[in-house]
């Protein structure tokens, strides 16, 4: 237990990933909190590819860790820029009372 | 070798606990600073693990612009104080079990291919080392970002301007009623349209009408 290899990666990023998939379903308070959720499941991405680029000797890994960190830096810019205006125009966000497309 | 253990479970403990934290935090900006801790506890593995360049950036990035960006947002939009309300509805509490279920299902899912990389360890060559060059992690990353990844590097930069253009047209607005100061019209006066020279006669005055 004392060898930290690979395999303790893959499992910190697994616990990360399913606690960012709960937090979606079980959030029902705002949007800004899924947002954050799927920032964790990002981040688990990443471990893993960092843990699988270092343990194999190939940096292509982190090469991608960095692409996947500039898309999620776009995607959290772009997706608060749209509650801010949703916001703006009805006045709350909470999950349960966005239903304008009738989903 | 202890120690490198016992950093990997105390920063791992951190990082796992902070995430459960940012789920089910009362209050949503303590759920930032909860992802902020995420953050910067998955940053120290980075840099344990020899990835220390991911690490800063990662820091420099997450923490510096996107956490700030969530912490701006929500101190804005006055949400912070929501009450949290899972069980409030019958239809909202009945999300909890499929949730509960699938991620679970997706957590063991994912124990299992480990383990099964566990036990065939060697279904990849291992000793294909790339960096077995005596240079720092920051240096063959940037040998291989500017050569071989060169334009998915610029793809990259192109997609941060496409969002940076997009957030700014999403949240501008022209607002009514407001004066503003307008150099166009003031220089484009001219003397016809501000000056008019009238005869005024004797015991009469002068009606301006504008």
């Amino acid at each position: 237990m004392t060898e930290i290899g690979l395999g303790h990666y893959l499992t910190l990023s697994a616990v990360i990933f399913s606690i960012g998939i709960i937090g979606i379903f079980l959030n029902r308070k705002n949007i800004i909190v899924i947002l954050m959720s799927i920032e964790l499941i990002l981040l688990a991405v990443n471990i893993n590819l960092v843990a699988f680029s270092i343990f194999l000797g190939d940096l292509a890994g982190q090469v991608f860790t960095l692409f996947i960190l500039t898309v999620a830096a776009a995607e959290a810019a772009i997706g608060l820029a749209i509650i801010v205006v949703y916001y703006r125009n009805s006045g709350t966000i909470r999950v349960e009372e966005i239903d304008k497309l009738k989903g | 070798m202890i120690a490198h253990s016992i950093f990997f479970y105390s920063f791992s403990i951190i990082a796992v606990v902070s995430a459960i934290m940012v789920t089910v935090s009362k209050n949503t900006v303590h759920s930032v600073f909860f992802l902020i801790l995420d953050f910067i506890s998955i940053s120290c593995l980075f840099i344990m693990i020899g990835a220390e360049f991911l690490g800063m950036i990662m820091l420099i990035v997450y923490v510096g612009a996107v956490a700030v960006l969530f912490l701006f947002v929500v101190m804005m939009l006055n949400v912070a104080q929501q009450k949290n309300q899972w069980f409030a509805s019958q239809e909202s509490s009945g999300h909890i079990p499929v949730g509960l279920i699938i991620s679970t299902i997706i957590f063991f899912e994912l124990i299992i291919v480990i383990g099964g990389w566990k036990y065939k360890p060697d279904l990849f060559d291992i000793n294909n080392s790339v960096n077995s060059f005596n240079v720092s992690n920051t240096h063959s990353l940037g040998q291989i970002l500017y050569t071989d990844y060169i334009h998915v590097f610029q793809l990259s930069g192109m997609i941060l301007l496409v969002a940076m253009i997009g957030a700014i047209v999403l949240t501008f607005r022209k607002r009514e009623g407001v004066k503003k100061q307008s150099y166009l019209k003031q220089i484009s006066r001219e003397r016809s349209e501000g000056v008019e020279i009238l005869e005024v006669e004797t015991n009469k005055g002068v009606k301006i009408d504008d």
